[in-house]
């Protein structure tokens, strides 16, 4: 039943770009399956770990700006790939120096100011970033000599990234250090206490969660062959951890689901208001207020409750 | 010579205006254990309030006084209808301040338009003052004044009054000041109209240095996030220290670093961050 499920949901994903109608729509989705990435990227911190950046966002543009600029400056693009990528690590481990200093609430106020810092430098040191005007990248890579210019070949590329993004987490939920990781959120003391370095084990959770925000990033910038510093900013922060938690925080499915109804929304509602930024937030308060603990396992408590409902009669009668 | 003196002026006013902003945070920051990222709105919003009030035919200072009203009854209608639902969870009220904030943003932005809006300085505060051969803003020294003679009003009460002692046992420990009966609930939502008050009246006093915009409101909240990192939360005193130094860096940055500005405003931070990690004036750590 589960297998056949499985299989269903990656047929159905294999040949999207056949069925849904549309260059429009194959877009639509590779960007679904980008910002999935960078969700699941960020639910490494925020859902295992208690720890909820702010900030994220700015490594996301680290990898995306310095894939541009490498590129830009004459690197190959293999090259310009691997550099973004080690950059954003990098900048995940500084990062993380910095504010696995605290945790909770300091955690975020930390990881503010260092996404709002990186905000700075992508809009205000022109001659690096280009400012306002942003970095232009000229071609998508062609890897093993396969053309990604198209919408379709793009998806297909994206979805690969994908696939391996999601077995990535599933493994790391399954495996000891998931486990450690999330014992380091419920119970630190005696984590300390049992001999586990509950720092370490955050410090590498963090070097996890940015290495594929920088994937992300990466993608982004092939997306859209454009990076400005809006990319960067506390609304795109704001985004991704609207994401997580909308669809459930802690959850494999759940940042998934949640990736998929932001943009869903934000190209709907875009498409009739320009009010993007207000529905954003009333989406964020009203899930807040209504259905804190996320869509996936809010839907999964109701569907529970459905069922006893069904249930109950037939329980009434055998007692 | 006589430009790192006007620097110095413009350094004080806006350190007076940044305290004004975050003070606010800081208590509401000691009291409820969370930053109110919607913070920088109230500035903005305060500032477009006391726009049009002046085009309604308000004087100054009555339409800064009411964005200040209007502002605290805003945060007072937000922590009593919103906040207190989510009481004790800290991460959820953050988040909820969070999404407001970009609320806020955009209906300012539909009712006020993109433009930025200058406003004129009042009456009586135009013009510069010479001094030993400088010739001083008058306005800004005036803002310096206010938010001294503000920061000399909040220690009288805070350190004098009944409500303040409450406001401190609040801050050092909430579960025994309850336990000793007092409503610290009521306390939540006085600092918070409070808070919101003061940010919203320094936004309309700032409004004629500054002038208004969309995006203010997100420039703002950074500043109020880095003085109370760097004085110490919940501290008047880590507020008013944080806030100068902030006034500083953040006028004489751009003029000696002129791409790397925005880097130099955070440096502090990030040093108090590694050296002292609860602030230079504060008592517990983040």
């Amino acid at each position: 039943m589960r297998r056949s499920a499985l299989a269903l949901t990656v047929l159905a994903l294999v040949t999207l770009p056949y069925w849904i109608g549309g260059p429009y729509y194959t877009n639509i989705a590779s960007q679904i399956l980008i910002w999935a990435i960078f969700a699941l990227g960020l639910n490494v911190l925020v859902g295992y770990g208690g720890l909820v950046s702010l900030g994220h966002a700015g490594l996301f543009g680290t990898a995306s700006y310095a894939a541009a600029w490498l590129v830009a400056a004459g690197a190959g693009q293999l090259a310009g790939g691997l550099g973004a990528l080690a950059l954003t690590l990098l900048m995940s481990a500084l990062y993380a120096a910095l504010a696995l200093r605290a945790t909770g609430i300091g955690f975020l106020m930390i990881t503010l100011a260092l996404g709002q810092i990186l905000w700075g430098i992508a809009y205000r040191w022109i001659s690096l970033t280009n400012g306002d005007n942003g970095i232009n990248l000229s071609t998508r890579p062609m890897p093993l000599g396969w053309s990604l210019a198209t919408p379709g070949a793009f998806y297909i590329a994206t979805l690969v990234v994908f696939g391996l993004a999601v077995s990535a987490m599933a493994s790391f939920v399954a495996s000891p250090f998931g486990a450690s990781l999330r014992g380091t959120r419920d119970q630190p003391r005696r984590m300390t206490a049992l001999g586990y370095d509950v720092w370490l084990i955050r410090f590498l959770a963090f070097l996890f969660s940015g290495f594929w925000t920088g994937i992300a990033g990466l993608l982004f910038c092939y997306y859209n062959q454009f990076v400005s510093p809006h990319l960067v900013a506390l609304s795109s922060s704001a985004e991704v951890l609207l994401m997580v938690i909308s669809g459930g925080s802690g959850t494999l499915l759940g940042p998934i689901a949640g990736a998929a109804l932001v943009v869903i929304m934000k190209n709907v509602a875009s498409a009739y208001i320009e009010r993007w930024n207000l529905v954003l937030g009333a989406i964020f308060v009203a899930i807040i207020v209504l259905m804190p603990e996320g869509l996936v396992p809010g839907s999964q408590r109701i569907w529970r409750w459905a069922w006893r409902v069904r249930d109950l009669p037939t329980a009434e009668i055998a007692r | 010579m006589s430009q790192w003196v006007v620097l110095a002026v413009n350094s004080i006013s806006f350190g007076g205006l940044l305290f004004l902003l975050s003070a606010g945070f800081s208590l509401i920051f000691g009291l409820m254990r969370i930053p109110n990222l919607t913070h920088g709105s109230f500035f903005m919003l305060g500032a477009y309030i006391g726009v049009t009030a002046l085009r309604l035919g308000l004087d100054f200072w009555s339409a800064a006084l009411l964005s200040g009203l209007a502002m605290a009854a805003l945060g007072g209608m937000i922590e009593r209808f919103l906040l207190r639902r989510l009481q004790g969870q800290e991460l959820p009220q953050v988040l909820l301040t969070l999404g407001l904030s970009f609320m806020i943003a955009d209906l300012s932005l539909m009712e006020w338009t993109g433009d930025p809006i200058s406003v004129n300085t009042p009456a009586g505060l135009r013009g510069v003052m010479p001094v030993l051969g400088f010739g001083f803003r008058i306005y800004r020294l005036a803002i310096a004044l206010i938010a001294v003679a503000i920061a000399a009003g909040l220690w009288v009460m805070l350190d004098w009054t009944r409500l303040g002692a409450m406001i401190r046992a609040g801050v050092d420990d909430a579960p025994i000041a309850r336990v000793m009966g007092i409503r610290v609930s009521r306390l939540f939502t006085t600092v918070f109209c409070l808070g919101a008050g003061l940010a919203g009246f320094a936004g309309m006093l700032g409004a004629p240095i500054l002038s208004v915009y969309p995006g203010l409101d997100a420039d703002m909240l950074p500043l109020a996030l880095i003085v109370v990192i760097l004085g110490g939360t919940g501290s008047l005193l880590g507020a008013l220290a944080g806030s100068f130094i902030i006034g500083i860096l953040y006028n004489f940055g751009p003029a000696l670093f002129p791409e790397l500005a925005y880097v130099v405003l955070f440096l502090p931070m990030l040093l108090v961050l590694v050296l002292r990690p609860q602030g230079l004036f504060g008592r517990q750590s983040l």
